[in-house]
């Protein structure tokens, strides 16, 4: 059976290495600031007993005042796994960091992300529309879209 | 963060993505109307050319009873096709068991599922490359109207008459092999009563 460490049990560590980058920890999940998100998912799946060396997904969610981007993550070596999330407040032009150096399972997920939700993720080398068509308008899955 | 970004992706040229785009535009473009049945018209001179209704008979028999669907079905209806093909309901009684993979060996396109405006042009071109004659069948809901997506959906093209012209249209959601091959048995009855030699009309068709 998988092991669903909290995020609270994560948030201690990074603190310690990253002061002030966590937003919230709790049971369910530990939401990070979004400027040190490639530092910090890299040290989770780089620190031993940590070790999450697999991305399971990345989806995204439009709460209106931001979007939310989770990032499920287990670690296939000590069969855990935990949910860090992180936040976008710019709605004209949202933007966020790619993980696709750290894990290159994320590559056609944030390309999803930006086709149904707009997100720009800089540092993906192939940042374009997947599922929908060229000249298509708008982002659908936006809670304002239609 | 550094990626690397030689040798590690495989992607298409943003081109040929550009090209898609502008092909999925034009064809939305040009299909905000129904296409209508091709065959409307035959009722009107069914009463013409009693000389060769024996030569139409033969043609029209030996069309029926090999109908062959393409294979283009783009969703969930086409298990209630296989369905159809396999040995319980046993379409093959009528005489259209082959599958063809090829389009240019078919001579029906049985339109088994949703269609998204993405998918459209690679349907459309199926249709094009089959070889006259051809008979479409509508198969669902989503296949006559766009079904549940119709008024809701971004993506979804609403029935496959604004791409293609229909012959016969199945409901259900989706419809038994029953009723497809009652659909089925519909089309051969149509394609029965269809003149091969009646003169040119004025229109040209």
């Amino acid at each position: 059976m998988t092991r669903t460490l909290s995020g609270k049990d994560i948030a201690g560590q990074l603190e310690e290495k990253f002061p002030g980058s966590i937003v919230e920890s709790n049971q369910a999940h530990l939401i990070v600031k979004s400027e040190v998100l490639p530092d910090t998912l890299r040290f989770l799946k780089e620190t031993a007993g940590l070790d999450f060396n697999y991305l399971n997904h990345i989806t995204a969610v439009d709460y209106y005042q931001y979007f939310e981007v989770v990032y499920q993550l287990s670690s296939l070596e000590h069969n855990h796994t935990t949910v860090v999330k992180t936040r976008c407040y710019d709605r004209e032009n949202p933007s966020l960091p790619s993980v696709i150096g750290i894990w290159q399972g994320a590559d056609f997920q944030e390309r999803e992300i930006y086709d149904l939700m707009g997100i720009n993720f800089t540092g993906h080398p192939n940042m374009k529309r997947i599922f929908l068509w060229e000249d298509f308008q708008g982002h659908p899955l936006r809670k304002d879209y239609l | 963060m550094e990626v690397d970004k030689v040798g590690k992706y495989i992607y298409p040229d943003i081109e040929l993505d550009r090209y898609e785009g502008q092909v999925i535009e034009e064809l939305k473009t040009n299909s905000r109307q129904p296409i209508s049945d091709p065959d409307k018209w035959l009722e009107e001179e069914v009463e013409q050319n009693i000389l060769l209704t024996t030569v139409d008979a033969l043609i029209n028999w030996s069309r029926r009873s090999s109908l062959w669907p393409a294979i283009c079905f783009p969703a969930c209806c086409a298990f209630e096709l296989i369905a159809a093909n396999g040995p319980r309901f046993d379409l093959s009684r009528f005489g259209m068991e082959i599958l063809r993979a090829s389009p240019r060996q078919a001579d029906l396109l049985i339109t088994a599922g949703t269609l998204t405006w993405k998918m459209a042009p690679s349907v459309k071109r199926i249709y094009n490359q089959m070889a006259e004659p051809k008979w479409v069948i509508a198969m669902g809901a989503c296949g006559i109207s766009g079904g549940i997506f119709a008024s809701s959906s971004y993506a979804v093209v609403p029935g496959y008459n604004r791409i293609v012209p229909v012959d016969v249209y199945i409901p259900g959601c989706p419809p038994r092999p029953e009723s497809l091959i009652y659909g089925i048995q519909m089309l051969q009855k149509k394609i029965a009563r269809k003149r091969n030699f009646v003169p040119d009309r004025e229109d040209g068709r």
